[in-house]
């Protein structure tokens, strides 16, 4: 259960960052992302899933958030 | 010698490995990579941040060398007590040539050496009491300066001292800000990591002190330069062209830096930062807490500073990006003088690069603008996100090495045969004793600045004078030197 940090990028694309691991990816999907709620299943772009139970409302990014693995 | 094509330097790099045993082998194979400028992600092609192979010869430094040496230690108001064994604070002390104003031993302290020089008794019996005495000491002695941060050096961590309670009750009793900093030099793998813990130090014991202090008056151009060390006057050089843009410089991190100036940063607008390596997680954390935005810059060669002044101006309004403009036509005459002079003289010359964690890919921009070809670079301690930022300003075909050790960069000197090795000092007497021009990329050679315009033109005069220096003609000695033709290669093959 990583700590992770979301933030936008310069294209306002959402970057999936853990310090700890070294690892900045891009975030290529989300479960939910709507007006009211934000979470659930994440694909980032090298292929590897996670999960965090939905937040509503939506975060404000950047923030720091606790990921779990998707393939748990 | 023509540029290599990707099946010669894959070639290479399988040469240089067969020296090693079967298991060494497979891992240094990790750390060596052609570039491919179509590759994305870093991670698929190189391997970084990994502990070196035992029994080879890197050049890598340690957390406490991270802390003390890089971030903390430029900060020139503050006393950073080396606390441990004397070492390791006498044999780095000025070392990185931070240079500040101020008067040593009066109100700064940049070039000082403090140490609690642990003795046995303090190893069994715990330091604790020793450093709250030092402290006390520091305060009769100098009472100037503004605060006093605990760079731990390995015993430390190893006793088991509590630095942070001593620093907590003295900080209390002195009213200054007294930082503990688990910089030990055993975590980690590299210098890295004490980035990061000195970093986090800084973000727990000092950015948030001036929250809801709104004393201070802001203005909407407030920026701060962000892992700058004015190495040289580095960061003089940087600072002058963002003031002539218009814009407020609050902060230099850190060097020529004051407790003050990071104080205040999170008052900023934007966030600047040069070397990304060593200071990207303070800006992270503070557009996180702060929702300050920051920006890679890049002020080595004129490209590279019109693009980074123009990428900078872009966060600002209609007169900053109207100065941004003046500030470069101000300086075209200037810098096309050099390129005019230097030009010439380097046009075409090979460039191999070998620094920490910033510099392999950040001064290939000024390079490029002397005609320069960087023909191979690698870093002692980047991470993939270093390696993802230098695919696609390095050349296609070109070497990438990571971690090298003294062997592998000797091996591949010799067949490249670059015209410039850019290195550190360890390697700085190994290279010009094979008959290579070196310039010492840590420290500029002891010249500098090389950031901005004016760094720029001292850039260029010292690569020439290395590259073209008369002595490279005199490598063998006169009496040998009618035996045969060719001999000067055979000097570099045989060293």
């Amino acid at each position: 259960m990583p700590n992770v940090m979301i933030r936008k990028n310069d294209a306002g694309n959402l970057l999936f960052y853990v310090a700890k691991k070294d690892m900045e990816e891009t975030i290529a999907s989300v479960e939910l992302d709507t007006a009211e709620t934000w979470g659930g299943g994440v694909e980032l772009t090298d292929g590897s899933r996670w999960y965090i139970d939905p937040i509503s409302p939506p975060p404000v990014f950047p923030t720091t958030l606790r990921f779990k693995r998707g393939d748990e | 010698m023509t540029a290599m094509t990707r099946e010669e330097t894959q070639a290479l790099i399988q040469e240089v490995l067969e020296a090693y045993p079967d298991k060494a082998k497979k891992d240094r194979a990790k750390h060596l990579a052609v570039n491919d400028q179509s590759i994305e992600q870093s991670k698929k092609c190189i391997t970084s941040n990994r502990k070196s192979l035992p029994g080879v010869m890197t050049v890598r430094g340690c957390a406490y060398a991270g802390s003390k040496g890089v971030v903390w230690g430029p900060i020139k108001d503050m006393i950073h007590i080396s606390h441990g064994p004397v070492g390791c604070g006498q044999y780095s002390r000025a070392g990185r040539r931070n240079y500040y104003i101020g008067h040593t031993g009066v109100n700064t302290f940049g070039t000082m050496n403090f140490t609690s020089d642990f003795q046995e008794k303090d190893i069994v019996f715990g330091g604790d009491k020793k450093l709250a005495k030092l402290i006390d000491e520091i305060e009769g002695l100098f009472p100037l300066s503004k605060g006093i941060t605990i760079q731990s050096e390995c015993p430390i961590g190893l006793i088991g001292d509590d630095i942070e309670a001593v620093s907590k009750k003295k900080g209390k009793e002195l009213e200054k800000p007294i930082v503990p900093v688990r910089c030990e030099g055993f975590r980690g793998v590299s210098q890295s990591l004490g980035h990061h813990i000195a970093n986090d130090a800084i973000r727990d014991w000092v950015i948030g002190n001036r929250d809801g202090d709104e004393s201070f008056p802001t203005t909407p151009y407030d920026v701060a330069i962000i892992g700058d060390y004015n190495i040289g006057g580095d960061a003089w050089a940087s600072r002058i062209l963002l003031e002539e843009m218009g814009l407020r410089v609050v902060a230099q991190w850190s060097g020529d830096g004051t407790l003050a100036e990071m104080e205040l940063t999170p008052k900023v607008k934007l966030n600047l930062i040069h070397c990304y390596r060593s200071m990207n997680y303070i800006s992270r954390h503070m557009e996180e807490k702060y929702g300050i935005p920051w920006m890679e810059y890049n002020f080595f060669g004129p490209t590279k500073i019109a693009e980074s002044l123009r990428k900078i101006a872009a966060f600002f309004d209609e007169t900053i990006q109207a100065n941004a403009e003046k500030v470069i036509a101000k300086y075209e005459a200037e810098y096309q003088a050099i390129v005019a002079k230097y030009r010439p003289r380097l046009e075409g010359k090979r460039v191999m690069l070998y620094v920490g964690g910033l510099r392999p890919r950040h001064v290939i921009g000024a390079y490029e603008d002397l005609g320069m070809e960087v023909v191979g670079t690698g870093y002692e301690f980047a991470h993939n996100d270093d390696y993802d930022r230098t695919i696609k300003d390095m050349g296609n075909a070109t070497l990438l090495y990571d971690d090298v050790t003294g062997y592998e960069f000797e091996e591949f000197v010799k067949k490249i045969k670059p015209d410039l090795i850019g290195s550190g000092i360890k390697e700085k007497y190994i290279f010009q004793k094979m008959g290579v021009p070196f310039r010492q990329m840590h420290s500029w050679d002891y010249s500098g600045p090389y950031h901005g315009y004016d760094g720029f033109a001292i850039f260029a005069r010292d690569m020439d004078m290395t590259i073209n220096n008369p002595c490279w003609k005199s490598m063998q000695a006169p009496w040998l030197k009618s035996a045969e033709g060719g001999e000067a290669e055979k000097l570099a093959a045989s060293a």
